[in-house]
């Protein structure tokens, strides 16, 4: 009898401590699913109802079709809205950059009186909510008579991008060692070919990433392009508007677009770096 | 040297350019914010025409006209930071030290959902959490939500899809600070008797520190200043200080009342801010 | 401005050379000659103005004070890009987005070198890693990343070579090995090789000449062997390997020998090698050097009686005893194992007793803990 009981309990035991210490070691994987599921179910449906032949509002599922991605500027305005969306992405990219990363070649590298100042001076476009230096800047162009559009939204851009970009350039700077200039220097390299080939190179990785920043940063704006672009549609602003009505699923099409070609470019470039340091 | 310029100015040079555009459209205007916030209404003149009478009672009218929307500006942004935080740190913490060679491709996928537009992914919310969404019905027929009970058009609406929306601006500083820390760290304190909630609050928690405070400062910034969740996902009783603002320029088109607002909230959220870094004592936060 | 110097050759002199950074001096008034073809050691502990040093040879810094001659060349302010002078740093520093090929070509292609293929590979062959050079540098152990950066700049057949350190960073093993590998290269292809280091035994291995840096100045400059048998200074006999020193004084002249009073003691000791300056001495004595016998049985040499056994280690070849005197102080003393057992006890009367031709003299004025303070094996730069 008694060992009879013996063997039932046992194995019961040891399942439960090992139920209990699967869940102990994989609690965080587990949760890593949820947290993941929770990002990505908008995304999903975005997706999903991108394939919904819907007509005018996209609110309920009415069958499967492929015409949304065949013809993706199908409802009126969206390309347009898409092009300027580009257009003010790629030109707020390249002024932020450049302008960012100068400023964070000036921080990093140098000891300089109002050093700090400057600090502060690129943390506070961050402290800043969007809807006050949305708001600012509108007020001075109105001052100055300029009509918000498409160049003022462009400005507002750079104006948030900058502090990211200066934050992301400065910490690859940050991590660089200081020796590696002065082997090259040694090397019989002089300044200028010592940032060429050494400091530009071993930088460019951290001014890509702000640039991939700053342009989805700027593409995805809707307050401070509220405020400054006029009569002028941006991509996100004419999902707002949309919005009130029904979206087409034209714009499901446009984001989910987005979203691959992100993804693509991102693990492209993922693919492209392990391989140069192979 | 075969560069001319002597070496002390080549920071602010390098300075000039970045420096000199943010003071014409970002100090500039902040100063010029300042001064629209004290103008009053031309007598007699067309509406959106005012003159500088230095009425500071604008403030003090702003404010208490719409006190109830600062307070729910604050709540809801703290609100929304305490969770996407709780959210947040097991995720990141999971991506530095537990997903080995999959690391990077998890980042990307935190990331990944910026590139669907904002927009788009709160009203996808909107319409999965609303009237003709599945969820609501469904609920409803398991009598685990009353029949005119409503998840859209409320307060927890707004709160949850501000969470959604800056939750990547919390995990990325998070990770970046937990990735830092070397693992052999937390072996020791484990080596030191300490167990897996004293490791956590005494070792992994104070070298997150700067990745907490840069993601709460990154989540919470925006969140008092949003008023697109609350446009999407809430009703009129969820008006928050943006909503204000937004209406106030561009349907009332008081610009005094938007720029005292504006500047109130800047001031204000600028106080928290350093406030709060001093207290976390992070100072190299930029 | 100078212009290039990438042609001089020649010895190395550094004539009263200062470093000042706002009060503190790194660099205090240092002449020094470096003759071409030498393997040239600095030896200092952290902090001695060793690294300042070498970074002022090779370009990185500029001396507040002084001047630096290659050969007839003065190179005090010449870029570190127009001088024929390359560095092997401390951990490294390999170019991390170069292959190993092209890290070592870095320096032939600044200087206009198409075809570096040939070069590249006889130096890869010289550090035995030819089959490295398509790698990157964070694919390799800490050895042969130290390797590379040697590869790295003797291809360029510098006129001087500096080395910062730069076995710092490998095992005890690894670095043994190196350090005669080191020599070796440094034979084959005929450099000049200024070493820095804090690694006394790492000095005494490879260098023909080490200068004991201590506090911005040279204590003392000389071959291996001949700083360790006659230290000038208290710093020295500390810092190179271990040292008893006992305070004493000239009582008198035997010849070409001196006549030194220890607490009462007489011992002898020769004229030439006393640095003191006046009649207050510290009489130096390595402690292998020493000899213990049981009191009452015969001593050669200079003796001092009365010790008493205080402590035992047996490790092995030898066995140190630690001898405490009549006077209160206790000497350390280094013994053969020639029969196997330690023949002393603890707590055994003794006498010590040493050759007088191995004594050295300090000056009276020394402070006998210089050197001692900083072991310079726990240092970590």
């Amino acid at each position: 009898m008694n060992t009879k009981i013996k063997d039932a309990t046992i194995p019961t035991i040891a399942f439960q401590a090992r139920l209990s210490r699967w869940f102990g070691r994989n609690l965080l994987r587990i949760y890593m699913i949820f947290g993941f599921t929770y990002l990505f179910i908008p995304v999903a449906y975005t997706f999903a109802f991108s394939f919904n032949d819907s007509g005018k509002s996209n609110l309920i599922w009415k069958g499967f079709t492929l015409d949304n991605w065949q013809n993706p500027c199908g409802a009126p305005q969206i390309c347009d809205a898409l092009g300027n969306s580009i257009k003010i992405g790629a030109l707020a990219t390249i002024f932020s950059t450049i302008l960012g990363t100068l400023i964070a070649f000036a921080i990093g590298r140098y000891q300089f009186r109002g050093r700090s100042s400057s600090n502060l001076l690129i943390f506070l476009p961050m402290a800043t909510p969007e809807i006050v230096l949305g708001a600012s800047l509108l007020s001075l162009f109105l001052v100055f008579k300029i009509n918000p559009g498409f160049w003022p939204t462009v400005i507002a851009h750079v104006v948030f991008c900058i502090s990211f970009v200066v934050v992301t350039v400065k910490a690859r700077i940050a991590s660089l060692d200081p020796r590696l200039e002065q082997v090259a220097m040694d090397l019989y390299a002089n300044e200028l070919e010592t940032f060429r080939r050494v400091t530009l190179p071993l930088v460019a990785p951290g001014i890509v990433g702000a640039a991939l920043l700053a342009f989805s940063l700027s593409f995805d704006d809707f307050i401070i392009t509220n405020f400054n672009s006029g009569t002028l549609i941006t991509f996100p602003k004419f999902v707002y508007v949309a919005a009130a009505r029904g979206i087409p699923a034209q714009a499901n099409v446009i984001g989910s677009a987005m979203f691959f070609l992100a993804l693509a470019l991102v693990i492209a470039g993922q693919i492209v770096n392990r391989k140069k340091t192979r | 040297m075969s560069i001319t310029v002597p070496k002390v100015r080549v920071p602010y040079l390098l300075l000039f350019p970045g420096f000199a555009f943010l003071f014409t459209f970002f100090i500039l205007p902040i100063f010029n914010l300042a001064q629209t916030s004290t103008q009053s209404p031309i007598v007699g003149g067309d509406t959106a025409q005012y003159e500088q009478t230095f009425a500071f009672s604008n403030y003090i009218n702003a404010f208490v006209e719409n006190r109830e929307q600062f307070g729910r500006s604050f709540v809801y942004a703290t609100l929304a930071t305490i969770f996407a935080l709780a959210i947040s740190y097991p995720l990141a913490y999971a991506i530095a030290f537990k997903s080995g060679k999959f690391k990077n491709i998890l980042l990307v996928l935190v990331v990944a959902p910026f590139f669907t537009s904002f927009l788009l992914r709160t009203i996808a919310w909107k319409q999965i959490l609303g009237e003709e969404g599945f969820l609501v019905p469904t609920l409803r027929n398991l009598h685990l939500l009353g029949q005119q009970t409503t998840i859209t058009s409320t307060s927890v609406a707004v709160v949850a899809g501000m969470t959604y929306n800056f939750l990547p601006f919390m995990t990325l500083p998070l990770y970046a600070s937990l990735e830092r820390i070397d693992p052999r760290t937390i072996e020791a304190s484990g080596d030191l008797y300490a167990n897996a909630i004293t490791t956590f609050r005494r070792v992994t928690l104070p070298l997150s520190l700067p990745g907490v405070v840069a993601g709460t400062l990154l989540t919470f910034i925006p969140a008092a200043g949003d008023y697109v969740n609350a446009a999407i996902l809430g009703s009129p009783n969820t008006k928050m200080i943006g909503n204000v603002i937004e209406s106030r320029y561009f349907k009332i088109v008081d610009y005094p009342t938007a720029a005292a607002l504006s500047f109130t909230l800047m001031v204000a959220i600028l106080i928290l801010v350093t406030l709060y870094i001093r207290k976390a004592g992070t100072e190299e936060l930029v | 401005m100078p212009g290039d110097a990438i042609g001089a050759r020649g010895d190395l002199r550094l004539t009263r050379i200062t470093k000042s950074y706002g009060d503190f001096t790194a660099v205090d008034d240092l002449t020094l000659t470096i003759p071409k073809g030498s393997f040239f050691a600095l030896l200092g502990p952290s902090g001695c103005g060793k690294t300042t040093t070498l970074r002022m040879v090779a370009g990185l810094e500029e001396p507040t004070v002084g001047s630096i001659h290659l050969g007839d060349t003065d190179i005090t302010t010449t870029r570190p890009y127009q001088r024929p002078i390359n560095t092997v740093f401390q951990n490294y520093a390999l170019f991390p987005h170069l292959t190993i090929f092209e890290n070592i070509a870095f320096g032939l292609r600044r200087r206009g070198i198409k075809d570096v293929k040939e070069q590249v590979d006889k130096v890869l062959t010289l550090v035995e890693l030819p089959h490295l050079a398509e790698r990157k540098p964070t694919q390799l152990s800490g050895g042969q990343q130290q390797r590379i950066a040697l590869a790295r700049a003797i291809v360029n057949r510098p006129a001087l070579l500096l080395l910062d350190e730069p076995l710092g960073a490998l095992d005890l093993k690894l670095r043994r090995q190196m350090q005669i590998e080191l020599k070796w290269i440094q034979r084959e292809v005929g450099l000049t090789f200024v070493h820095v280091t804090h690694d006394q035994e790492e000095a005494m291995t490879m260098a023909d000449t080490i200068a004991v840096m201590n506090e911005g100045k040279i204590e003392q400059m000389g071959t291996p062997a001949h700083l360790y048998d006659n230290p000038q200074t208290a710093f020295v006999a500390n810092f190179l390997g271990q040292s008893n020193l006992i305070k004493g004084k000239i009582s008198g002249n035997d010849g070409d020998n001196l006549v030194i009073d220890l607490f009462g003691q007489k011992i002898s000791m020769p004229k030439a090698r006393s640095h003191a300056i006046d009649n207050s001495l510290y009489a130096g004595i390595r402690p292998e050097k020493f000899r213990i016998t049981r009191t009452g049985s015969a001593a050669r040499g200079n003796t001092l009686t009365g010790g008493r056994i205080e402590d035992v280690s047996y490790i092995g070849v030898s066995t140190q005893y630690v001898v405490a005197m009549p006077w209160g102080q206790e000497l350390m003393v280094f013994e053969q194992n020639d029969d196997g057992v330690p023949p002393f006890n603890k707590g055994e009367e003794v006498v010590i007793s040493w050759e007088p031709d191995f004594t050295f003299g300090l000056r009276g004025d020394e402070d006998i803990e210089a050197g001692t303070e900083v072991s310079p094996e726990e240092i970590q730069e």
